[in-house]
């Protein structure tokens, strides 16, 4: 017998109390997307769909920065430059590593030397360099969380993994409230990394010391909409 | 018939390890450890219920994180053999192994076909379980722990003692030490002049794996969840050793308990607002990464999953104590439970300490492997009212209590006193002076037949089994009595 055959076999016998017209499918799964409520109580437990609050953008930049990381805001194409510009003069950035399909009005002039990833870098070139300039493809603003798809501008994992410094653009119309609505807006098919704050420890007398060996410092620059900045009166 | 009759799951208790109020009390005279422990439960303890406050609708997300596990447990067949599809279509591999020995095979197998000789290792509980860093090094293949914590307690030759903080136990000139004497015989050494400050040991830790980091061809991690629909796995963490592992290596190996699975993607939207408020109290984790098979051009291009039964299926079995299969390995039932403050993890002598520890042991390994642990709790119920997926673990001890009982029954053919007056009565589990009356009862009688302290040969047909070997004797001292009495010491 194989080994599968031996778990699925421990398995039905150990569920001999289940009924056999229970289907997997018909016992409840949380709202709302469930359906009707079956066999084991209610499918609806009425948790909340969002936990975001009236200003799911000011909630996103004040929950990263609750990180201790840096946040920024800023409106329109043409300042993001600047304060992307300016975060990295300032950071003293030599190797700056940017994913295929960053924008291009986003990338500022400066003394700094700009790696694609096209051929592929070496994890030895990744490791020497002094940062990473990304997109992200979503903000959750109750957790703080910016999440990555890999998609254009923000490439593989690894180019937002080996530098020490991550300096992450988002856009105001990718901030989702809450988790669930987050998840709803992503593809699980793709690999994603979801990040709240930079690297961190505790395991040692439970301090807290950012970057083991992820990215140490955060930073995040959040970008409105020229026109969305005059209806809301910026 | 090819299947061994008792299936290896030795590794979940620690070979050797004492019972519980032995190695408790040892516990208890370490003031250092019991400083340490305070310090840190308090700590956290005091974080997950500030961010669990922020979420008026705390108690319907419990709700329905109980409901989804058991929902997902009651078909659990169903479910694994969708997420073996679902993993396959997207690229990866699916294995089976139905103990640790199976599962320690099947990965030292992957390893050695990657032609690799090291692997970096995700913290993980699944793979501590089955013991897989000893056999793989018994293959002649180094696996490195990348999780600060597990790097200090491979280092040290030493034991975990907490799900989350599995160093809590140990100091920052003690780290030090480690470090220093240590980190050079496993790779790059620790930096001449290394001080106690933790973010200088966290530097020494970045440095020493980070090389380990850029040459690894294979990685081994476990799972916080797998969803059964779309074939996506997900690993939970702080530091970015996750992501390395998960992300630079040509190969991942992830060992996953087969109770991990869950149906749908967006069950994630319960769980991920249970698990990092639970466990660090963090709104949420620094970083969560998650899978579904290969992506070509982007991280590991070889995806293996292990589905692990090892005792979960003999768990599974029982309709009380099956609850336990829930748990999402938050840790938070540790941090509130009066008991471990005071002994520690590695009191319980198991991988699992603290409250879900002392149901999840006995069940994996089987009762009678660990009889002193559904003892080692004062059915307080603060692990109950803390466990973000609502496992009654009192009841679950006190279910537990009785089968032990049942178990020393069985073994002595004989009607103890202790099994009388358990059995007689479940209701006497709810009463604390009853349920002491018994319990001293029953240790009066089971003491009958031992002799220093071991019961020797045993009559008739148990013969042959106390031939090789001597019967522990039931503890003379129940757990609550020895407990009022070590509590009230200074
Ligand atoms: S039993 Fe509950 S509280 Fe304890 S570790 Fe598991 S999920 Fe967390």
């Amino acid at each position: 017998m194989t080994s599968r055959q031996r778990v699925l076999d421990r398995i039905r016998a150990a569920l001999a109390d289940v009924p056999a017209d229970e289907s997997a499918e018909a016992a409840p799964a949380p709202p709302p997307s469930a359906g009707p409520a079956a066999a084991e109580g209610s499918a609806d437990h009425g948790y909340r769909r969002s936990h975001a609050g009236p200003d799911p953008v000011g909630q996103l930049a004040e929950r990263i920065a609750d990180y201790r990381a840096t946040v920024t805001r800023v409106t329109g194409a043409d300042r993001a430059r600047a304060a992307i510009g300016a975060a990295l003069a300032e950071r003293g950035v030599r190797q700056l590593v940017v994913p295929p399909g960053f924008p291009g009005e986003l990338l500022p002039e400066g003394p700094w030397r700009v790696l694609g990833d096209e051929p592929p870098l070496s994890r030895a070139a990744l490791d020497a360099a002094d940062g990473v300039l990304s997109t992200a493809a979503l903000g959750i603003a109750v957790t703080g969380t910016l999440v990555l798809d890999a998609g254009p501008g923000q490439g593989r994992r690894a180019l937002t993994l080996l530098p020490d410094y991550h300096l992450c653009v988002v856009r105001e119309e990718h901030v989702a409230g809450d988790l669930p609505e987050a998840l709803g807006r992503l593809d699980p098919a793709r690999p994603l990394t979801f990040v709240s704050g930079p690297s961190a420890t505790s395991d040692i007398e439970l301090e807290r010391v950012e970057g083991v060996h992820g990215p140490r410092t955060l930073h995040v620059v959040i970008i409105a909409q020229p026109d969305a900045a005059v209806r809301s009166g910026r | 018939m090819t299947a061994p009759q008792e299936p290896d799951r030795s590794n979940v208790v620690w070979l050797g390890a004492p019972a519980f109020p032995e190695a408790a009390r040892a516990a208890l005279a370490d003031s250092q450890l019991r400083a340490n422990l305070k310090h840190a439960t308090g700590t956290i303890r005091d974080k997950r219920l500030a961010v669990t406050a922020e979420l008026d609708d705390w108690e319907q997300l419990r709700e329905a994180g109980a409901a989804l596990k058991r929902r997902t447990l009651r078909h659990l067949d169903h479910y694994l053999v969708q997420l073996e599809e679902s993993v396959t279509r997207a690229g990866g591999v699916v294995h089976w192994a139905a103990d640790a020995a199976e599962a320690n095979a099947i990965v030292t197998g992957l390893v050695r076909e990657a032609g690799a000789r090291e692997v970096v290792k995700v913290k993980s509980m699944a793979t501590q379980e089955i013991g897989l860093n000893e056999a793989l090094a018994e293959a002649g293949i180094a696996a490195y722990e990348t999780d600060l914590a597990e790097l200090i307690v491979q280092l040290g030759k030493d034991r975990p003692s907490h799900i989350l903080v599995p160093a809590i136990h140990r100091n920052r000139a003690q780290i030090r030490d480690i470090f220093q004497r240590e980190m050079g015989r496993w790779g790059r050494p620790a930096p001449d002049g290394l001080t106690d400050d933790p973010r200088a040991l966290a530097e020494a830790a970045r440095l020493h794996l980070r090389e380990k980091f850029l040459r690894a061809t294979v990685a081994v991690s476990g799972a916080n969840f797998a969803v059964a629909a779309t074939g996506t796995v997900g690993v939970v963490e702080s530091e970015g050793n996750g992501r390395m592992c998960l992300t630079l290596p040509q190969t991942l190996i992830t060992v996953m308990g087969i109770e991990k699975v869950l149906p749908a993607w967006s069950d994630l939207e319960v769980f991920l607002q249970l698990l990092p408020r639970s466990s660090t109290g963090e709104r949420m984790n620094p970083y969560t990464s998650t899978w579904t098979g290969t992506t070509p051009g982007d991280g590991p291009q070889n995806f293996h999953l292990v589905l692990l039964d090892n005792g979960r299926t003999a768990t599974l079995a029982d309709t009380v104590g099956r609850q336990a299969l829930a748990c999402i390995r938050c840790s938070a039932c540790l941090n509130v439970c009066p008991v471990y403050e005071r002994t520690g993890g590695h009191a319980y002598g198991s991988v699992y300490p603290g409250p879900i520890g002392a149901v999840l042991t006995p069940q994996l390994v089987g009762v009678e492997h660990a009889a002193s642990l559904p003892f080692a709790s004062t059915l307080c119920g603060a692990c109950y009212d803390a466990c973000p997926v609502k496992i009654n673990i009192p009841e679950v001890l006190a279910h537990l209590r009785a089968r032990v009982v049942e178990a020393e029954r069985a073994r002595h053919r004989l009607p103890t006193a202790e099994a009388l007056a358990m059995t007689a009565a479940a209701g006497v589990l709810d009463s604390p002076r009853r349920l002491a009356a018994a319990q001293k009862a029953a240790a009066l009688g089971s003491r009958l037949l031992a002799r220093d302290g071991r019961i020797g040969a045993l009559p008739g047909p148990l013969h042959g089994w106390t031939d090789s070997r001597d019967l522990p004797q039931p503890p003379a001292e129940t757990f609550r009595a020895w407990w009022r009495r070590n509590r009230e010491q200074p």
